[in-house]
C-alpha cells in the first residue's frame, strides 16, 4: 500500500536524540557521511556501524521500523551490488557466461553495499529523530549566512515544511483518486508504455487539480493567520545550544578526528 | 440479481505492528431491486465494505456472491465486476479529469470496451438520468459546472456503465440544502427507471430512514444490524450506545415520551410527526 | 452594544472572464456584528456568504463601500495584520488548512507570525489545544487525526493568536455528525468565553443556536433578525431553495390544522417544552 512509505517520515519520541538540537544533527548527519566516504577498511565500517547502532539504540526508533523504510531502496542496493560484482576487474572466482565475478569486485560490492546502507539508515535516523518543523528550522538557520547572497532560506525552509507535511495528504489523494478510476474501469498495468503513460493522465489531472486547490486554500488560510515571510517571526522551539549540544558537538569532534587516524593507520598497515 | 455476504473479514497492514481488524466476520444478503442504506462512524468500516462489493479490496476470509459469481475467487475478471456493480467514491467530482463533459462520462463505458455509438447513447442517457441537460452540458468543461451539477457529471460517469448494483459513498456530502434535495431526488430516479440495488452510506439519518428498505448498522468493522428502517430506528438505546443517532423527527417523538408525553415513537418523517403530534394535541386545550 | 465589524454599502465583484462584466457576488450590503454575539449566516451556494466571510478581514478587499474591523479599515494596508488578528478565521476544508506536520507547531504558526515571545507562545498553545479538548494531541501528526479533530486543531490556531472575533466558514460541512457535535459544542464555548462568532452555514440546526440569523439571497440581506423573527418567514426561505429547522416547519403544518403553535417555537427543545404543556 502506498500509505506504507516510512522513508523521510518522522517517528515520534523523546529521546536525547530527540532533543538534541536539529542543527548538530544536520552537521552530525553530514559529517557521518563524509566518513563513510573516509573509511576504507571493514573495520572501519565496523567502528562506524558500531557507532551508528548506538545513536539508534539511544534514539529507541525500533530497528524494524527503520528497515520497514529500507524496503523501497533495496532495489537500488541491490542494483549497486550486482553493478560492482561483475564491473570490476581482478582475479576470476566465477564465471557464468560473460559475466565474471572477480576477488576485487566481491570486495567492492560488499565494501559499497555496506557502504551505502550504513548511509541510507544514517540519514534516515535523522529525519525519524527529528521533527519536520525543526528540521527545516535547522536548515533555515544553518543557511543563514546565504541571506547575504540573497537566498532566500526562510523561504526555501518554509517551501521544505509545507511539502513535508502534504505529502501524506497527497499520497492519501492518489490513493482514492486511482480507486476511484479503477472503479470507472480504468487499467493501469496492462499494454505497453505509452498505453500505460496515457493511461495515468485519469489520475494525473485530478491530482493537479487537487494540489493546486490545497494550495489556494493553504494560501488563504496562512494569511489568515497573518503570515508574512520570516521577517518579524519567532519561534514555538527556539534554539540555542545547549550543554549536551556542546557535548555532542565534541563528541562528533573526536569520532571525526579518530576516523581519520584510522584511515591513515590503515593505510599504512595495508599498503 | 442478489448479493450475498458471507463471513468475510478483512485485515489492513496484516502482520504489521499496527495490523487492524477492518471488516469483523460480515454476513448479509441483498435481494433484487432493494435500497440499502448503511449508517456508522467514520472508520467503522463502511468504506472498507464497499470496496469489497466491486472488487477493489479482497477480503482475507469469505465470500461475496454477485448474482451468480463468487468475485472473491481468483482469475474472476475484473471488468466484469465492474459492469455489475458501479461504485461512486465519496466527493467524485474530484476524479473528473476530462476536457468535456460527454468525454469524461464515456470513460467508463469505454474501458468496458463498448462500441462508440453504444458509448455516445450510454452517456446522453445517463446524463439525462442525473438530471442534466445533455445538449447543454456535453460540451462544456466539468471544471466550469458548479458543485452540484459536477457531482452529477461524476455520477453519470458510473451510472453510464449500467451496473446492476450502484453504490453510492455518502451522495450528499458537503452540498447546500438545494444541492442535497437534489441528488436524493435524483437517486429516487435513477432507482425508478434502472430497477437496480443502490446501496449508500449516509450520515444523514433522515434521508436513509426515507429512502432505504433496509438499513445496515456498522461498528467497529462489525454488522451490528440489519433490519427495516422501523426497526433499526425503534432501537434509539442501542443505536446510542455506539454513539449514532435516530433521524432528528424520531428523536424529538423519544423526548417526548421521556418526558412522559404519551405518543408514539414509531416515527421516522415529518408527515408522521405531524399526525401523531396532531392526534396527540387535538384533544387538549391547544386547539 | 460597541460593534466590532461594522459593514458599508460592501459590493464585491469577481472579474468575469475577458470582455465579460464582472459579477456582482455581494451587493450593497450594510451590517454591524456587536462585540460578544452570536451570528449565524445562512445562504445556498452562490449567495455570496463566502465572499462576505473572506471580505470579512480583509483576505478580500471590498469593490465598492468598506468595512471597519475594530475600527480599522480593511483597506488600510497598515492595520491589515490588526484586521486578521483581531478577527480569525476558520475554513471549511480541516486538511488545507494546517501548515505543520505536529499539531502543536502548527497551532503555533499563528502566534508565531504576530511575533509572540516563545515562552509565551508555549503558554498559549497548550491554553488554546486545552479549550479544544486536544492537549494530549499536540505531538501528534494531522494527518493521522479525524476530519473534526483536525478541525478542533485549526480552531485552536485562530484560538491561540487572542483574536476579538472568530469568522467559521462552512466549519462542519465536511464533517460527520460526532465531529459536527464536537465543533458546535466548542463554538458555544468560545462565544461564552466572550468572543465574537461570525457563523457561516448552510445547516439550519446550527443556525438556530445564534443569537442572530442573517440570510443572504444573491448578494444581498434577504432576512436578519433573532432565529424566531427570522423563521418566521419560513416561506420566504423555502422560495430560495434553503431549509427550515425541522421544529419551524412542524409547527408551521401544525398551525395550519389549528393546533395553536406559537410562531416563536424554533427548536426542537422548544417544540417538546410546547407539547408537554398539555401533558
Amino acid at each position: 500500500m502506498i500509505r506504507d512509505i516510512t522513508l523521510g517520515q518522522y517517528y515520534p519520541g523523546d529521546s536525547p536524540i530527540h532533543r538534541l538540537d536539529p542543527r548538530i544533527k544536520i552537521i552530525a548527519t553530514v559529517l557521518y557521511i563524509v566518513e563513510l566516504f573516509i573509511v576504507n577498511s571493514f573495520i572501519g565500517f565496523g567502528i562506524c556501524a558500531g557507532v551508528l547502532f548506538v545513536t539508534v539504540a539511544i534514539s529507541k526508533v525500533p530497528i524494524s521500523y527503520i528497515m520497514r523504510g529500507l524496503k523501497p531502496i533495496l532495489l537500488i542496493l541491490l542494483f549497486t551490488f550486482f553493478l560492482n560484482i561483475f564491473m570490476v576487474d581482478g582475479r576470476v572466482l566465477w564465471k557464468i557466461g560473460f559475466l565474471k565475478v572477480t576477488d576485487n569486485g566481491l570486495y567492492t560490492a560488499v565494501f559499497m553495499s555496506i557502504r551505502l546502507l550504513l548511509l541510507i539508515i544514517g540519514s534516515s535516523l535523522l529525519t525519524l529523530a527529528t521533527t519536520p518543523i525543526s528540521l527545516t528550522d535547522g536548515i533555515e538557520r544553518l543557511l543563514t549566512p546565504l541571506q547575504k547572497i540573497g537566498v532566500p532560506t526562510h523561504e526555501i525552509a518554509m517551501m521544505m515544511s509545507i511539502a513535508l507535511r502534504f505529502i501524506p495528504t497527497l499520497l492519501e489523494e492518489t490513493d482514492k483518486i486511482m480507486k476511484a478510476q479503477q472503479a470507472r474501469g480504468a487499467d493501469f498495468e496492462s499494454g505497453n508504455i505509452f498505453k500505460r503513460a496515457k493511461s495515468l493522465i485519469p489520475i494525473l489531472v485530478p491530482l493537479f487539480v487537487s494540489a493546486f486547490r490545497i494550495a489556494q486554500d493553504l494560501a488563504m488560510a496562512m494569511e489568515a493567520r497573518c503570515y508574512r515571510g520570516g521577517k518579524g517571526r519567532t519561534r514555538l522551539h527556539e534554539m540555542k545550544f545547549k550543554a549536551k549540544d556542546i557535548w555532542a558537538l565534541i563528541a562528533l569532534n573526536a569520532f571525526l578526528v579518530f576516523i581519520i587516524l584510522e584511515r591513515i593507520y590503515m593505510t599504512k598497515v595495508g599498503g | 440479481m442478489s448479493i450475498q455476504v458471507r463471513n468475510v473479514s478483512h485485515i489492513y497492514s496484516k502482520g504489521l505492528p499496527d495490523e487492524q481488524l477492518a471488516l469483523d466476520n460480515i454476513n448479509f444478503d441483498i435481494y433484487d431491486g432493494e435500497v440499502v442504506g448503511i449508517i456508522g462512524h467514520t472508520g467503522s468500516g463502511k468504506s472498507t465494505l464497499l470496496q469489497h462489493l466491486n472488487g477493489l479490496l479482497k477480503p482475507d476470509e469469505g465470500t461475496i456472491i454477485i448474482g451468480d459469481v463468487d468475485i472473491t475467487k481468483p482469475g474472476v475478471s475484473m471488468r466484469d465486476i465492474r459492469r455489475r456493480v458501479g461504485l461512486v467514491f465519496q466527493y467524485p467530482e474530484y476524479q473528473l479529469f476530462e476536457e468535456t463533459v460527454a468525454l469524461d462520462v464515456a470513460f467508463g463505458p469505454k474501458n468496458l470496451g463498448l462500441r462508440q455509438d453504444e458509448v455516445d447513447d450510454r452517456v446522453e442517457e445517463a446524463l439525462e438520468l442525473v438530471g442534466l441537460d445533455y445538449e447543454e452540458v456535453k460540451d462544456r468543461s466539468p471544471f466550469d459546472l458548479s458543485g452540484g451539477q459536477k457531482r452529477r457529471v461524476a455520477i453519470a460517469g458510473v451510472i453510464a456503465m449500467k451496473p446492476q448494483v450502484l453504490i453510492l459513498d455518502e451522495p450528499t456530502a458537503g452540498l447546500d440544502p438545494g444541492a442535497h434535495k437534489e441528488i436524493m431526488q435524483m437517486i429516487r430516479e435513477i432507482h425508478r427507471t434502472e430497477n437496480n440495488i443502490i446501496i449508500f452510506v449516509s450520515h444523514n439519518m433522515a434521508d436513509v430512514a426515507e429512502l432505504s428498505d433496509k438499513v445496515m448498522v456498522m461498528d467497529r468493522g462489525k454488522m451490528i444490524t440489519v433490519g427495516t428502517p422501523a426497526e433499526v430506528f425503534t432501537r434509539r438505546n442501542r443505536l446510542a450506545a455506539i454513539g449514532l443517532d435516530v433521524p432528528p423527527v424520531t428523536e424529538m417523538m423519544y423526548e417526548l415520551k421521556d418526558r412522559g408525553v404519551e405518543v408514539s415513537t414509531n416515527v421516522l418523517n415529518l408527515k408522521d410527526a405531524e399526525e401523531e403530534l396532531y392526534r396527540y394535541l387535538r384533544g387538549k386545550k391547544a386547539k | 452594544m460597541k460593534s466590532i465589524i461594522k459593514i458599508e454599502n460592501l459590493i464585491f465583484e469577481y472579474m468575469g472572464e475577458e470582455d465579460q462584466e464582472p459579477v456582482k457576488a455581494i451587493n450593497n450590503i450594510s451590517l454591524d456584528i456587536e462585540e460578544g454575539s452570536f451570528t449565524a449566516i445562512i445562504g445556498q451556494n452562490g449567495s455570496g456568504k463566502s465572499t462576505l466571510a473572506k471580505n470579512l478581514n480583509g483576505l478580500l478587499l471590498p469593490s465598492g463601500g468598506a468595512i471597519y474591523v475594530n475600527g480599522w479599515d480593511t483597506k488600510d494596508d497598515e492595520h491589515i495584520w490588526d484586521v486578521r488578528q483581531t478577527a480569525g478565521m476558520v475554513f471549511q476544508n480541516p486538511d488545507n488548512q494546517l501548515v505543520s506536520s505536529i499539531v502543536e507547531d502548527d497551532v503555533a504558526f499563528g502566534p508565531e507570525n504576530l511575533g509572540v515571545e516563545p515562552k509565551l507562545i508555549r503558554k498559549r498553545v497548550d491554553e488554546a489545544l486545552e479549550s479544544v479538548n486536544m492537549g494530549e494531541y499536540k505531538r501528534k501528526a494531522p494527518h493521522l487525526l479525524s476530519g473534526g479533530q483536525k478541525q478542533r486543531i485549526a480552531i485552536a490556531g485562530v484560538v491561540a493568536m487572542r483574536p476579538k472575533c472568530i469568522i467559521f466558514d462552512e466549519p462542519t460541512a465536511m464533517l460527520d455528525p460526532r465531529g459536527r457535535n464536537d465543533i458546535m459544542d466548542i463554538i458555544k464555548e468560545l462565544h461564552e468565553e466572550g468572543i465574537t462568532v461570525v457563523l457561516i452555514t448552510h445547516f439550519m440546526d446550527e443556525a438556530v443556536r445564534a443569537e442572530r440569523v442573517i440570510i443572504l439571497n444573491k448578494g444581498t440581506v434577504l432576512l436578519d433578525g433573532t432565529p424566531e423573527e427570522v423563521f418566521k418567514e419560513h416561506e420566504l426561505i423555502r422560495s430560495v431553495n434553503l431549509d427550515v429547522p425541522m421544529a419551524v416547519e412542524l409547527g408551521a403544518k401544525l398551525r395550519s390544522r389549528g393546533i395553536k403553535v406559537p410562531e416563536e417555537v424554533v427548536t426542537i427543545e422548544e417544540m417538546v417544552e410546547f407539547v408537554c404543556q398539555y401533558k
